[in-house]
């Protein structure tokens, strides 16, 4: 008997007995994941005896005696590794959000520019997208951290903006807002934006009962413009700065005392992230727009709708259905890339928990753990938010 | 404005070579004036206000190019430049912009790359003009392309490349019987050819340990790897993820979406670090192996939701028709439905495998120095601090040759594929 007839045979006994080959291969499947987890999880105990540590969370209320260069909040040596911990997701939470901003702005310019009629502006959109998108975002990285940014002055020569802002190797220096009664400030905030829900809604019903137009978008600028401005004449607000001032530290080290430190690791990192992203999401807003069939715009200008209602109604609505899932997964694919960040030395959660308080701790199970499951649940986040935008905006069929 | 400051009237055909040469003396004067200004430093407005000399160029460009828009003019050339550039007042201005920075900046540019770089000598001391020191290059070529391999063995790791290159560019030549066998070749027999030639320890070669691999060639060696070993097991998970049956399906989906939800960074320090954990006491496995591993399962994922964008593109009556000539499940997905799947999504493998390559750098936070890796150690060496940035721009052209004839060939197949169905 050949090999052929052999194997016909085999797969004949499988295909004739329905029942078996309906549940075997899934016994199966689940013989395999429970002896893999059960294979590690031995081994993994084992070792961990043999090295004398225990299995656990316990060490995050442990104090973390390292310090972080970069932080939101409060945090010292004498803080806990939690503390730690969450110092690394509040940075790369920050950097990734300053990147996707960022990279929106850029990607959809740049969209819009690859589409333009001038010859010259949609080539270089082209060049840009081509060049950027096909180095690896950790050479750019590289690229912008120790070519560009080290190139830049020292603090005593640095950069002036308008005596507001001062850009050196040390990092960027903008002014500190300095707010009395910060919150009433935020409270109207917030009222404005629950005031402009309700007139958007009003103005929807107004328009599908009577047909009457509200100008919407000018009352709602107008709220978001008034109300905080109200805070500042009655509501005790009031808004001042501290601005960086340059101060000799010693007889040749100078540095900017005060202010905002951006450090050169997060500009870095933000500039990689946004120039490397924005060229996928231009490629996305390219797509979108060319989506959009011509008839649709012509059907709209026939039946009487100004060029920015055509935008507005016709053409957006259409080409977001096109453009928003692949941009979330760029966004998503952002926020993976801002743990680059560790190559550099910016203390995001790679750094600090997976690096620092690893090499201090030796728990590289546990922190390997949670520095994915945290990756895992900002992906899961961001995903369940943009699927609900999706939704949301998608076509409504009868 | 400019049409009651305009004394000549609107620019029309009638008075066409008026026009031409007025606004071409104009926009001339504005394209010297940048040149002058930013190479010579002369300023041939410097007898206007402060505030308004700064901008003279542009207000040449724009008028110049105001009184170039003739409409209809008869003349083709003429016509098709102000269609592409110039078809009003804000792309005019736009297009004097980019004229402009583009010479302020290119010529700086080439003159860092070229034209004042060094090209000739042995020792940083020789690098004196002010452009780029391509010596240093020139001096850690061999370490950036082969990294601490020693050098009396790199025809190794020459050999095993010139034998893929060869074997690859002899499948578009040889008769499509001796094809399937040149394939089989390249996916389970190469791969066991440039292990051992490259890593030795038997046949006479002398051993090299994985440490000292390095350089371009193992950002092709993981890349080849990588590719060979995700791609069976990103087609089963994507067959796994459209299964009906809910325990291969789920498990398919949760392996899936775990890979595509973590950095390619976590999963490398899971396996340089936490891997070890979970081996049997006392066994080793070499860091190189277990990064291959890791990027393995990583770049799986993304290839299983490639194919299932095949599988589901597919029409429901292939399905029904292999079913109804009595095909079984596996024989229905290996003769009908895969290779019509795989063909469709041939490009969207050229992408992930391209998105592969350019990830590899990031094993240096492993400790393993690919190109990026290699420059980051050559630049912090004693005799030559200071050349950062020739080195991360020569790895940024290499890894932009690559990428891009990479991205070109896949759009190239993708067209190629479109018009067959």
């Amino acid at each position: 008997m050949d090999i052929k007839d052999t194997t016909k045979s085999f797969i004949g006994f499988f295909e004739g007995n329905s029942k078996l080959k309906k549940y075997l291969p899934q016994v199966l499947i689940v013989a395999f994941i429970v002896f893999i987890f059960g294979y590690f999880a031995y081994n993994a105990q084992v070792n961990m005896d043999n090295r004398g540590i225990d299995f656990g969370l316990r060490f995050l209320g442990e104090e973390a005696s390292f310090d972080i260069q970069f932080s939101l909040i409060e945090y010292s040596g004498a803080s806990t590794y939690a503390r730690a911990y969450l110092v690394g997701l509040l940075n790369t939470i920050l950097v990734a959000s300053i990147g996707i901003v960022f990279a929106t702005i850029l990607g959809v310019v740049i969209g819009i520019s690859r589409l333009s009629p001038n010859y010259l502006i949609s080539k270089v959109a082209e060049i840009y997208i081509e060049l950027f998108r096909n180095i690896p975002l950790l050479l750019q990285l590289f690229f912008w951290y120790f070519a560009a940014l080290r190139a830049l002055p020292l603090p005593i020569e640095a950069i002036n903006f308008f005596d507001v802002a001062y850009l050196s190797v040390k990092g960027l220096y903008v002014p500190k807002f300095i707010w009395t009664n910060f919150s009433v400030f935020l409270y109207s905030l917030v009222a404005a934006i629950v005031a402009i829900v309700f007139v958007f809604k009003y103005a929807r019903n107004q328009q599908e009962q009577t047909g009457r137009q509200i100008p919407s978008f000018f009352i709602s600028i107008g709220m978001i413009v008034l109300f905080p401005f109200l805070t500042f004449l009655v509501g005790g607000v009031s808004l001042n700065f501290e601005y960086p001032k340059l101060t000799q530290l010693s007889e040749t080290i100078f540095n900017f005392i005060g202010g905002v430190s951006i450090i050169p690791e997060l500009m870095a990192l933000a500039a990689a992230l946004s120039l490397y992203t924005a060229t996928f999401i231009a490629e996305c807003v390219r797509a979108g727009i060319m989506g959009v069939g011509k008839g649709q715009k012509e059907a709209a200008a026939s039946l009487g709708l100004t060029p920015a209602q055509i935008l507005k109604l016709v053409v957006m609505p259409q080409a977001l259905r096109i453009i928003i899932p692949p941009t979330t997964n760029q966004y998503l694919n952002l926020t993976k890339n801002s743990s680059l960040a560790a190559a550099i030395a910016y203390p995001d959660i790679v750094l600090v928990f997976a690096g620092t308080a690893m090499m201090q701790t030796g728990r590289a199970i546990e922190i390997v753990s949670i520095t994915m499951l945290t990756y895992l649940s900002l992906s899961i986040a961001i995903s369940i938010f943009m699927n609900w935008y999706n939704k949301k905006i998608a076509i409504k069929e009868k | 404005m400019i049409k009651n400051l305009n004394f000549l009237g609107k620019p029309n055909r009638d008075k066409l070579n008026l026009f031409i040469s007025i606004g071409s003396t104009l926009f001339l004067l504005g394209i010297v004036d940048v040149t002058l200004n930013s190479f010579f430093e002369i300023n041939i407005t410097s007898f206007l206000p402060k505030w308004i000399n700064y901008f003279t160029p542009i207000l040449f460009g724009f008028l110049g190019l105001y009184y170039l828009r003739i409409d209809f003019s008869g003349n083709i050339r003429l016509d098709s430049l102000n269609k592409n550039i110039n078809s009003n007042w804000f792309n005019s201005l736009l297009t004097l912009l980019i004229i402009f920075a583009l010479i302020q900046n290119i010529p700086p540019l080439l003159n860092w790359l070229f034209f004042d770089a060094n090209f000739v000598g042995e020792t940083k001391e020789e690098c004196t003009g002010s452009g780029a020191c391509w010596i240093f290059i020139k001096i850690w070529f061999p370490r950036l392309i082969y990294g601490l391999y020693p050098n009396a063995e790199i025809w190794r790791i020459n050999l095993s490349f010139i034998l893929l290159i060869a074997s690859v560019i002899s499948l578009f030549y040889l008769p499509q019987k001796l094809k399937k066998y040149m394939i089989i070749f390249l996916l389970f027999i190469f791969p066991f050819i440039m292990i051992n030639l490259i890593s030795g320890g038997n046949f006479g070669l002398k051993w090299v340990e994985t440490i000292a691999w390095g350089g371009l060639s193992l950002t092709f060696i993981i890349s080849i790897f990588a590719l060979i070993f995700c791609f069976p097991i990103g087609m089963f998970l994507a067959l796994g993820r459209r299964s009906s049956t809910p325990v291969t399906r789920y498990s398919s989906i949760g392996f899936i979406e775990f890979w595509r939800g973590v950095p390619l960074i976590t999963v490398l320090f899971m396996a340089s670090v936490m891997f070890p954990m979970f081996l049997p006491d006392g066994t080793y496995m070499d860091k190189l192996v277990r990064v291959i591993i890791a990027i393995t399962l990583f770049e799986a994922a993304y290839m299983a939701e490639v194919i299932r964008g095949g599988l589901q593109a597919l029409p429901k009556g292939q399905y029904d028709a292999g079913k109804s000539l009595g095909m079984g499940y596996w024989k229905l997905h290996l003769l009908v439905i895969l290779p019509q799947a795989l063909k469709l999504v041939i490009p969207g493998i050229a992408n992930t495998f391209l998105a592969l390559v350019k990830d590899t750098p990031l094993i240096l936070v492993v400790g393993l120095l690919e190109l990026v890796g290699m420059i980051d150690m050559a630049k912090t060496n004693p005799d030559w601090l200071g050349f950062a940035t020739e080195g991360y721009v020569f790895a940024g052209i290499i890894f932009w040759i690559i990428c891009f004839s990479m991205s070109r060939y896949s759009q190239s197949l993708e067209r190629k594929y479109k018009t067959d169905r």
